[in-house]
């Protein structure tokens, strides 16, 4: 009997990944619509972000003479802007661009953060009160001055932080990975990156400060484990969850946070396509005073897409993890923007 | 609770000096100064050492760091480098009314959109309404102010043939003209209130509906009280005190959002002259501006602080 039954059992296991996975899907469709759609929307972006130059009907830079402002129309489906660059293809390759420096400046900062965090946690006494110091400074810039300050600092064009990534770093000057002048996309998200690893180091150090406080810590110690093998195999370990999590909070806000910089004309450099730079400037002036509002509609509308998905995203996560607050809120719900 | 708050203000002290020496020092770095960009490409090497020694710029950068933090201890936040060599309270003074309004405006408006509709939503939980005010609330919440700054002006510019008044008139005091200062003020405020009036109505919402799943509540209705005094009474005071918090942190968040909104709508403030000072590499002002957004900044978290400590007795700081 018992092994009657054990048969079909281990028939239907072996078969489940492929179809559970579809099912995962399916029934995460039926009951987080909202965050089914999310999650199709940044699947959509990063698609536009690897493929641009396959998606995007022209290249996003090319000045055409022939079409100045011309409105929206079956050619340019965006219309096209003071140079008669295509509207529809700057956005597609702007997503590249906001993207990579959400991403680059999120794994940069959440790196930096989580070092800082983990040491200023394990070793406390002095080296936790400096760092704990200098994290209290900078959390008491707002974070748009923040962003200002170090944008402003690093991010000029013959800055001292840029002449060393030139020089002594093999980050690559020009085209790397699709996009036109990486230093300039690298050197914003190290600065974003800055920000954001204070956050990390505040929010990682206090999870170390409750882990230390384990016995197995204690008996890796008395077994003469040196710090950094602590660290790096029972700590790093512990707190890797949470930091991804911080990532994922932080991957919007620094994606808003490019936009926002560059808007305020010190981020991305013109002629590379950048949904916050494209909001700001002539195009800025082309729609306020010339009616010409496709050039900033489109770009805009897509920044605000990439954020709204992220948010559904997030509130279908919050609505799994704790179902008591189903449908929006909780704690931290819609968290803190940063003032973008 | 008062040594609390007085430790606090005396850690501020540390703090702020933290904060003046770190962007004192990050500017020093910064490739090219203020005479570069005043001189362009007119001046000979001799003008512009010149034009450094009158700006007090060749000095040893621990004078110049202790001549300005003498000055502004005493109130004074020294002059600006750019061609009339304005004092920056003399700057201040005529641009911190057009912050404060704005800033101002942005909180009641986020209060008077948030709060009615996070009850609403969650009174009525499940229903037509709240539905509405959610799919509202998380797309108010990923709209970014600036754009949608910029599509009110283009939109009322190419439909309505409007755009904001002081586009051409400058800023108008609300004692002069109230009017015309409302005019000026309203939608400013108003696309700056969007996204934290969406994050006071979703926080509202869920921390109604929990309070409102309480025995007391129960017990509230079963002795007959109406839904009314149920809620505004009993459930709302529990249910406003983590909203505090997140209307604290967001006010904070808004003191940098008046940089870039006030850039988007011609309004000039202080965060409009910390942009331009930035531009034109006139880093005593940007010092001096950084220290002040910093020290409100901080001023406002540690009133969250005291405001929450004050909302729920059981939090008692020592």
């Amino acid at each position: 009997m018992a092994q009657e039954a054990a048969i079909p059992i281990a028939a239907t296991e072996e078969a489940r990944p492929a179809r559970s996975r579809i099912k995962k899907l399916l029934s995460l469709v039926r009951h987080q619509p909202l965050g089914a759609l999310g999650l199709a929307i940044v699947v959509g972006f990063v698609a536009c972000a690897v493929f641009a130059e396959w998606i995007a009907p022209y290249d996003p830079q090319k000045i055409n003479v022939d079409a100045l402002r011309a409105a929206p129309s079956w050619s340019h489906p965006f219309g096209t802007d003071r140079l008669g660059r295509d509207v529809l293809s700057r956005t597609v390759f702007g997503a590249r661009i906001s993207l990579m420096i959400g991403l680059v400046s999120v794994i940069i900062g959440t790196t930096m953060g989580t070092v800082f965090g983990v040491i200023s946690g394990y070793f406390g006494k002095l080296i936790d009160s400096i760092i704990q110091r200098l994290i209290d400074v900078m959390l008491a810039f707002p974070p748009v001055v923040l962003l200002l300050v170090i944008i402003t600092v690093i991010g000029d064009e013959d800055s001292a932080f840029r002449k060393f990534l030139t020089e002594h770093t093999p980050v690559p000057e020009g085209t790397f990975l699709g996009v036109p002048v990486f230093l300039d996309i690298f050197v914003i998200a190290v600065g974003i990156g800055i920000a954001v690893s204070v956050g990390t180091a505040r929010v990682v150090r206090g999870a170390v400060l409750s882990l230390k406080e384990n016995v197995y810590i204690e008996a890796a110690q008395a077994m003469g484990a040196s710090d950094r093998r602590i660290m790096m195999k029972h700590i790093f370990p512990n707190v890797a969850a949470l930091v991804v999590v911080l990532a994922t909070i932080f991957l919007p806000i620094a994606i808003l946070a490019e936009a926002a910089i560059s808007f305020l004309g010190i981020g991305v450099p013109d002629p590379t396509p950048s949904w916050g730079a494209d909001l700001s400037g002539p195009n800025r002036q082309d729609a306020i005073s010339g009616g010409i509002w496709w050039v900033v509609f489109f770009p805009g509308l897509a920044l605000s897409l990439v954020v709204l998905a992220f948010n559904l995203i997030g509130d279908a996560f919050r609505d799994l993890s704790d179902p008591r607050l189903r449908g929006g809120g909780g704690p931290g719900g819609g968290g803190s923007r940063g003032g973008f | 609770m008062l040594a609390f708050t007085v430790r606090r203000l005396l850690l501020l002290v540390p703090i702020m000096l933290g904060v003046s020496f770190l962007t004192f020092v990050s500017f020093r770095i910064v490739p090219g100064d203020i005479v570069d960009i005043r001189c362009g490409f007119s001046c000979d090497d001799e003008s512009r050492q010149l034009m450094r020694e009158q700006l007090g710029l060749t000095d040893p950068w621990y004078q110049q760091y202790g001549d300005w933090l003498a000055g502004v201890a005493q109130g004074d936040f020294g002059r600006s480098m750019g061609e009339g060599q304005l004092p920056v309270t003399t700057e201040l003074e005529r641009r911190l009314p057009v912050t404060v309004e704005l800033m101002v405006f942005t909180v009641i408006l986020t209060l008077v959109i948030g709060v009615p509709l996070g009850i609403l939503a969650a009174v009525r939980a499940g229903s037509l309404i709240d539905s509405v005010a959610r799919v509202a609330s998380v797309m108010g919440l990923s709209v970014p102010a600036f754009y949608l700054g910029i599509m009110v002006i283009a939109f009322g510019a190419a439909w309505f043939d409007w755009s904001p008044p002081q586009f051409a008139t400058g800023y108008v005091s609300p004692l002069d003209d109230p009017w015309v200062n409302i005019q000026q003020f309203f939608l400013p405020s108003l696309v700056l209130a969007i996204s934290s009036a969406a994050v006071t109505m979703r926080l509202l919402r869920s921390s109604l509906l929990e309070v409102l799943r309480y025995d007391y509540i129960r017990t509230a209705y079963s002795k007959g009280l109406r839904e009314r005094a149920v809620v505004w009474r009993h459930a709302l005071k529990n249910a406003f005190i983590p909203v505090v918090t997140i209307i604290g942190l967001e006010i904070g968040g808004l003191l940098g959002g008046t940089v870039i909104i006030e850039s988007v709508f011609a309004l000039n403030g202080v965060g409009f002259y910390l942009l331009y000072s930035i531009g034109t590499r006139d880093f005593l002002v940007v010092q001096s501006l950084v220290l002040l957004f910093a020290l409100t900044y901080v001023a406002i978290n540690l009133g969250v602080d005291l405001a929450y400590a004050w909302l729920d007795p059981r939090i008692r700081y020592a």
